[in-house]
């Protein structure tokens, strides 16, 4: 007897994506709004359903949903929903208003549930796949334009090497283990002797196709042209949810079934930590663009959060789910602010747009400024608390060394998040930009209240975090 | 359920947030522009009057000075499971400090009336989250709490550097943002190494934690790191002058008045009682760079040709007297280095003050554009001249109880120890009354300054308040002493039990 219910509300989202592609295609006249209003309603509907799913292992073990499922797949679906209000004016603006964008997000997002909840490596990739061929085509959306064209040929041509090296990963583990579950994954790595060193290759080939999503150094080079060259929601959107699916399940491989053989693999974790955290904190330091500066700022954040996984333990766990939280609220904030830089109707990019905000339009100077702060760590904002957790977990496990140049580096990175400020505050005015758009402002509040206040709900969101981590150390 | 103290009223966190309720009022004002910015001061006035009537009136008369425990408890969940929660409290050390806080921003509001013209709202906004923050550190019984305060404290004192400030404002501010923000780190991740060891960050626990020597010498550089930029000590001191130049006029006051008190009250919160061990350990560490800092900085202070850039250097001189006093570990020396510290923060407020006095008549700080301002300004001399002869260490004045009770713990200690302290008040004198000399004497020889105005009557009651201040620490010293004796008393106490139990290491058994 198969469990249906445990995948409902991926079940429901997939086919709310197909009723409204139906819809879409159906109407006499394209209405890519009402279509964006419906994958909105789709997305509520299924946090509803998220939030109330119970426990279980469904389709013979290759799918769970647990508790880390549904912390993630509440900031997927967060995440996701937020960068779709955010394309509401923007596509309608820049005439590339159709109504299968939103429909391609919410396939998206299809994809990273999924994924989140795979208990079987063949699972992980087709959510992976899911969640990957939608973003390519939305990268190249603008496709009159040849910076997205570039931007989604890009992606797409890197990232399938990447999928490529992902697929070959899975395959020495099952050659090597002889299955592809998680659950019974344990037993291989330690029953057959001499086999180690083959799953070890494995599951370094399976983090290096997750890395490369996650836009971590060494795999990272795709991520500043893409950045910029993709319309800026589709940006705003893979900086925030394709981030998070691919973390978690990065988190349930190596802490799961690779979880005893710990330090085997931290120390590939460790350097990718310590090379994204280094190259997120000072090649941003040149860039003129912000868009660019934000993608060298999300690698950096990648490296803060990995610092968090390198421990492999419950707190460390906890950690990230708490960084990716804020990471997921200040990103969009950000975006939200960069979208608002419209000048005669054109959209603005470079930093020096940004000149005296502070004079010309001060809510949205301070709600950047709010979103630079809580990214350069400085309390009381969320960004704050998110590295505190994660560097307790490093001090905790006695990695010294992670957690210092983890500090250290934040303090380089300070630097480009307060030059940002600087230029609004402190520089003559440019002309003002256009009237923001309600849905951009909505955003940009919504995620400003959230990481000015997020010390007030520290408490409860981190037990959901812990719940979620306890899932995976039983 | 919150656990309200025996006032059944939280009063230090009404203190602490109450600013905040002004900043949510002075955005809502609303009308032309000139409006808002009247408007805005004395809205942003009348908060931080109300802020200090009720710290002086419930602090000041309330407080038990015979108990060295916290006092006015309040703690609130935060984090549960971890140890962490939202803990307030003040005790001798600190309670005087929150005072001292709250007597300078309305002050300082009063100082910027005039010479601040432009974003008035924005300015007196930024004056009123770093008042909340400045109160909250110094009321943090919690480490964590503590850190995000001691940290906020950056946010709107780079905004008033920044956007106020004079012409390399842009490098100053960045400048201070950088330095303190790097030196905290580190100490964050001695907080993160605490916190696992002891599994809470209530101070109280803490404080009675005893950590293994080792660790605690690393613990105690990383604090180091933090509170060393703060104070400032030479030589991470050249963030201070670029700062203290470019702020505003009432930047440079509450900096000086307030945010370089953090880090010795960082040394005397954290490093003393916690890390004792390793306070021994690197006690001639922490006397040479005092000492360092007391004679370099007075001789840098002698070449200055810019009033603020002189009296920033002093303020760094005088605060290497702080910290020789916190590491002398006697009752004289710290009451010595606390007492040091509060009239450190009145009287080096008032002379930044002073000189904001003659710089919004002239725009500009350069000494040799001054002479023969007492004959036209009688009252700003004589209230110069109180600042000056207090900063040197009249007897009399607020400056010498201090540095006499200093010298006193440092004699205990080591006699050369106190003779080389005692040199900064040699080269003070030289430097500050030179200062007073190229500014006040002489013949006025300019056309602008035979033409310049005494003080008005907004300026002197700035200035009201601190010349009381200054004459009654001076004169009558106890009133202030008898808030923090019971608690450095009991800090010295402890302090030597806990050597008696653990002898500390010393470097060449460390180095071997």
């Amino acid at each position: 007897m198969i469990n249906w219910q445990a995948a409902a509300p991926e079940i429901f989202l997939a086919v709310a994506g197909m009723v409204t592609l139906l819809i879409g295609v159906l109407q006499k006249r394209e209405n890519p709004k009402l279509c964006t209003m419906m994958v909105l309603g789709a997305f509520a509907v299924t946090f509803v359903m998220v939030i109330q799913t119970v426990p279980a292992v469904a389709y013979s073990g290759l799918f769970v949903s647990d508790a880390l499922a549904t912390y993630a797949n509440s900031l997927i679906l967060a995440g996701t929903a937020l960068t779709a209000v955010l394309s509401l004016d923007y596509n309608e603006r820049q005439g590339i208003g159709r109504f299968e964008f939103p429909v391609l997000m919410l396939f998206s997002a299809v994809g990273m549930m999924t994924m989140v909840s795979a208990a079987n490596l063949m699972t992980l990739y087709l959510g992976l796949e899911l969640m990957s061929l939608t973003t390519y085509v939305l990268a190249a959306f603008a496709r009159e334009e040849l910076r997205s064209s570039e931007a989604g040929l890009k992606y797409f041509v890197l990232s399938a090497l990447a999928s490529g090296l992902l697929l070959y990963g899975i395959s020495l583990t099952y050659g090597f283990a002889g299955t592809m579950d998680f659950a019974k994954l344990p037993a291989a790595i330690t029953g057959v002797e001499n086999a180690s060193t083959g799953l070890m290759v494995g599951i370094a080939f399976v983090v290096a196709g997750l890395a490369f999503k996650l836009s971590a150094v060494p795999f990272h080079m795709w991520t500043p042209d893409v950045y910029e060259g993709a319309p800026t929601p589709v940006t705003a959107f893979m900086s925030t949810a394709p981030k998070v699916a691919p973390f978690v399940i990065l988190i349930r491989v190596l802490v799961g079934p690779y979880g005893h053989v710990t330090a085997q693999w931290q120390p590939i974790i460790e350097v990718v930590s310590i090379a994204s955290m280094f190259l997120g904190s000072f090649a941003a330091i040149g860039q003129t663009s912000i868009k660019r500066l934000l993608a060298y700022s999300s690698i950096g954040h990648m490296g803060y959060a990995l610092v968090g996984l390198a421990p492999g333990t419950e707190s460390g766990v906890r950690g990230v789910l708490i960084y990716l939280l804020t990471y997921v609220a200040m990103s969009a904030g950000a975006f939200a602010c960069v979208l608002a830089m419209r000048r005669n109707g054109r959209s603005m990019e470079t930093i020096s747009d940004l000149a005296g905000l502070a004079k010309t339009d001060l809510p949205l100077a301070t709600l950047l400024t709010l979103f630079m702060f809580s990214m350069a760590g400085i309390p009381p904002l969320a960004g704050f608390f998110g590295k505190v957790y994660v560097f307790l977990a490093a001090v905790q496990s006695g990695l010294w060394l992670l957690a210092i140049i983890g500090v250290l580096t934040s303090v380089v990175a300070c630097f480009y998040y307060i030059r940002i400020i600087k230029v609004m505050f402190f520089d003559a005015p440019a002309p003002a930009f256009d009237t923001r758009s309600a849905s951009v402002s909505f955003v940009a509040m919504a995620a400003g209240v959230f990481t000015l206040l997020f010390l007030l709900v520290l408490g409860p969101f981190t037990n959901a975090a812990e719940a979620a981590a306890k899932v995976l150390f039983g | 359920m919150p656990d309200i103290n025996a006032a059944g009223f939280p009063i230090l966190s009404l203190i602490t947030f109450l600013p905040l309720l002004g900043v949510v009022f002075l955005g809502c004002l609303r009308g032309t522009e000139a409006e808002i910015a009247q408007n805005s001061r004395w809205m942003a006035l009348w908060t931080s009057l109300v802020v200090f009537a009720f710290s002086a009136l419930l602090l000041w008369t309330n407080f038990d000075p015979s108990v060295s425990g916290y006092q006015f408890k309040e703690t609130q969940q935060w984090l549960p499971d971890y140890g962490v929660a939202y803990r307030m409290g003040v005790d001798g050390i600190s309670v005087l400090f929150v005072l001292l806080a709250t007597v300078l921003t309305p002050l300082c509001i009063l100082a910027s009336w005039d010479s601040i013209r432009t974003r008035v709202r924005e300015y007196m906004m930024a004056f009123l989250i770093l008042e909340t923050m400045m109160v909250g550190m110094f009321c943090a019984a919690d480490f964590l709490l503590f850190y995000v305060f001691f940290e906020g404290v950056l946010i709107p004192m780079y905004i008033i550097i920044g956007v106020w400030g004079g012409p390399r404002r842009v490098y100053a501010s960045i400048k201070f943002f950088l330095y303190t923000f790097a030196g905290s780190v580190l100490m964050l991740l001695a907080l993160l190494a605490m916190w696992h060891r002891a599994g809470t960050t209530d101070i109280s626990v803490l404080a009675h934690t005893q950590f293994p020597a080792e660790m605690q010498t690393w613990l105690f550089l990383a604090l180091l790191a933090s509170f060393a930029v703060k104070v400032p000590m030479w030589p991470v001191h050249t963030w201070l002058p670029d700062a203290h130049v470019e702020a505003p006029t009432a930047g440079s006051v509450i900096l000086a008045g307030v945010l370089l008190k953090m880090g010795a009250y960082g040394f005397l919160r954290f490093s003393v009682p916690m890390l004792p061990q390793a306070s021994a350990l690197f006690q001639p560490l922490m006397f040479s760079l005092g000492v360092v800092a007391v004679i370099y900085t007075s001789l840098v202070a002698l070449a200055q040709e810019d009033m603020k850039k002189l009296i920033a250097y002093s303020s760094v001189a005088h605060m290497g007297v702080v910290v020789i006093g916190i590491f002398t570990f006697n009752q004289q020396g710290i009451d010595g280095a606390l007492f040091q510290m509060l009239s450190h923060g009145v009287v080096s407020a008032a002379l930044f003050l002073c000189v904001g006095v003659v710089y919004d008549r002239i725009h500009t700080r350069e000494i040799a554009r001054y002479g023969g301002l007492s004959d036209r300004m009688p009252a700003y001399a004589l209230v110069f001249m109180l600042f000056t002869m207090a900063s040197i260490g009249l007897p009399g004045t607020a400056g010498f109880v201090g540095e006499f009770l200093v010298l006193v713990g440092a004699f205990k200690v080591n006699f050369w120890l106190a003779l080389l302290g005692s040199s900064g008040m040699v080269l003070g004198a030289a430097y500050m009354l030179y200062l007073f000399r190229r500014v006040m004497f002489g013949r006025i020889t300019r056309a602008d300054l035979k033409a310049i105005l005494d003080l008005s009557p907004r300026e002197m009651a700035v200035f009201a308040p601190l010349v009381v201040l200054t004459l009654w620490m001076g004169v009558y010293p106890s009133s202030f002493t008898g808030f923090f004796d019971a608690s450095t008393g009991a800090m010295v106490q402890s302090h030597e039990q806990a050597l008696r139990a653990v002898p500390a290491l010393h470097l060449a058994g460390m180095i071997r």
